[in-house]
């Protein structure tokens, strides 16, 4: 695909040395994430040329924006990018509006997708146009950051942990904002992070970076769902699936689909229609030789053993499954999976005991 | 106040005019290239910069009045302009004040500089500003403290020299005889009502200044 992104960096650092050769996709949100120190923050600034990596490459689409071999390199200022910092870094000397303007005045001729008045309703920051910085709240602050980089008309939106300087209330404040950017804005994001539920809420696809180097990059499941890397969200080894509100049923309860099968839940607020991301942990799913019948566990579905692998937590295995395509992990002991004779290619039932509603 | 006292407050203001001008243009390039660099010379000119902080002004106007004389590189170089030598002229006047008053002019700007910090030179760059623009648009706005602090400073400093002009200007009316050197001509006289008059005016002058100083530039504010 000639959107795609190609990005091969080496930047030495005390701690690491950053040695990545990435594809990543041209749309949707790409979280990089990883434990402080692997080298997220300083790949995204590889990308934003803030970093000049020797010996790099990286194009956006059928844009070069550096290329060592040929000596090439476009400085920041020349890059249609979006750069989003942790802090949200308003210039202090500028009101709201005048902030905004800054990268729109400047990227002319290109226009952003979305006037300065559409982005501020977007955000919600239509109020405080003309106040100053200093006068916001940090979520108000990094919303305004927000709309600053996306009224640059940029081609590529750079996000550097843009929640992590806020305490929780104001991240679920934004997190509601940048998943209606996901939504509307065909715009490549490259999120980096290091908060699991932000990367299940968001992202489409994972790279995992560990002391510099790429540890797995794929779409997000296929990449959860691997089990012979270390559980990626530290002991919470799961499957993010996108499912879809297919009805409100009785007893309080709402119908979610997703290709292979469908789940029900605690009665949910939003319309038949609404996508829904939903976390399932691999300790929260048991398995069944046969359809339990006689159980108080509502979400059953058929499955295939894929693969199966020894977890952290001593006599325990994690056993990879093929639900219709979606893929589900599930943590049992290790007697269990003797006793059921579990093995790659068996069919089964996994009960699911719980399902975490993002969003 | 006599005619002699006017005139040589009218020197004294537009010398110290035309020096924080000058301070501005120079001092600033010479400020950021000291904030930013990482350069093995930074220390050097920074202390070179600094001289006239800590060398009597008889010291620096001697080396100046020996550049600006008639073997001297500078003299030299302003004869063979032909605009003949600078020492005993404002001209002359006013590029020993530039030394001298320069780190008070450059310290505040390279210290207002280096406050701004790396980050939103660097949010500029994301948002297509060019580093000329950066430099225009964003890293002078918050360093504005620090050029009023310098030119305020640069300014008084220029007003309050004394023993530079002595070496340099000498004492010619009208040409080269500011407010400092006319006091204490008034004092040698004993025309100690005069010197009063100039003198209390210094006083009041200094204090409004670093008043206007303190009081219009607060604390800096955080960055957003």
């Amino acid at each position: 695909m000639s959107s795609d992104i190609r990005a091969r960096f080496r930047v030495e650092r005390q701690r690491f040395t950053l040695d990545i050769d990435l594809a990543l996709p041209g749309a949707g949100v790409t979280a990089l994430f990883g434990p402080s120190g692997s080298g997220k923050t300083t790949c995204l600034r590889a990308i934003a040329g803030l970093e000049r990596a020797a010996g790099g490459y990286l194009a956006i689409g059928e844009n070069v924006w550096q290329d060592a071999t040929r000596g090439h390199f476009l400085p920041t200022h020349r890059r249609p990018i979006g750069y989003v910092f942790q802090e949200a870094s308003l210039f202090s000397h500028l009101s709201v509006r005048a902030n905004m303007e800054f990268g729109q005045k400047r990227a002319a001729p290109a226009v952003p997708r979305f006037s300065l008045p559409e982005i501020a309703e977007m955000l919600a920051i239509s109020g405080l146009l003309d106040r100053h910085p200093e006068q916001l709240s940090g979520g108000e602050r990094q919303r305004v950051a927000i709309a600053r980089a996306l009224l640059g008309a940029p081609q590529i939106l750079l996000m550097d942990e843009p929640l992590a300087a806020l305490d929780l209330k104001r991240k679920l404040e934004i997190l509601p904002y940048l998943e209606r950017l996901r939504g509307e804005l065909s715009l490549p994001i490259i999120y980096v992070s290091h908060a699991p539920d932000e990367v299940a809420r968001l992202a489409d696809h994972l790279v995992l970076l560990d002391a510099g180097k790429v540890v797995a990059s794929g779409s997000l499941n296929s990449v959860l769902a691997r089990i012979d890397l270390p559980a990626v969200f530290a002991d919470d080894a799961g499957v993010v699936i996108a499912t879809r509100i297919a009805a409100h049923e009785a007893h309080q309860l709402t119908r979610l689909e997703f290709p292979g099968g469908a789940i029900f839940v605690s009665r949910h607020q939003q319309p038949p229609g609404t996508p829904i991301r939903c976390r399932i942990h691999a300790r929260d799913v048991s398995l069944a030789l046969h359809p339990p019948q006689h159980s108080s566990i509502l979400n059953s579905v058929a499955a295939q053993v894929v693969d199966l692998a020894p977890t952290a937590t001593p006599g325990h295995l994690l056993i990879k499954l093929d639900v219709a395509g979606t893929p589900l992990l599930a943590r049992i002991t290790q007697r269990s999976a003797e006793n059921l004779g579990i093995r790659p290619g068996l069919a089964l039932h996994a009960q699911i005991k719980a399902v975490a509603l993002l969003a | 106040m006599d005619s002699a006292d006017l005139n040589a407050l009218w020197l004294t203001l537009k010398l110290a005019s035309i020096v924080t001008a000058l301070l501005l243009l120079i001092g600033t390039p010479i400020a950021w290239w000291l904030a930013r660099t990482q350069s093995a010379w930074k220390g050097a000119v920074g202390a070179i910069v600094a001289l006239p902080l800590v060398l009597p002004p008889t010291v620096l106007g001697f080396y100046l009045l020996l550049a600006m004389g008639p073997h001297g590189p500078l003299g030299r170089f302003t004869e063979w302009l032909g605009i003949g030598l600078l020492p005993f002229t404002f001209p002359g006047l006013v590029i020993a004040s530039v030394f001298y008053s320069l780190p008070f002019v450059v310290q505040p700007i390279q210290n207002a500089f280096e406050a701004i910090g790396e980050r939103p030179l660097e949010v500029a760059a994301t948002l297509r500003a060019s580093p000329w623009d950066t430099f225009w648009s964003v890293a002078v706005p918050l360093a504005r403290p620090g050029f009023l602090s310098g030119a305020i400073l640069g300014f008084a400093h220029t007003v309050g020299e004394f023993g530079i002009v002595l070496m340099i200007g000498g004492n010619i009316p009208d040409k080269t005889r500011v407010v400092s050197v006319l006091i204490y001509d008034h004092v040698e006289a004993m025309e100690y009502p005069q010197a009063h008059w100039l003198s209390g005016g210094m006083v009041i002058f200094s204090f409004v200044v670093l008043l206007a100083l303190y009081t219009f530039n607060p604390a800096r504010r955080r960055e957003g």
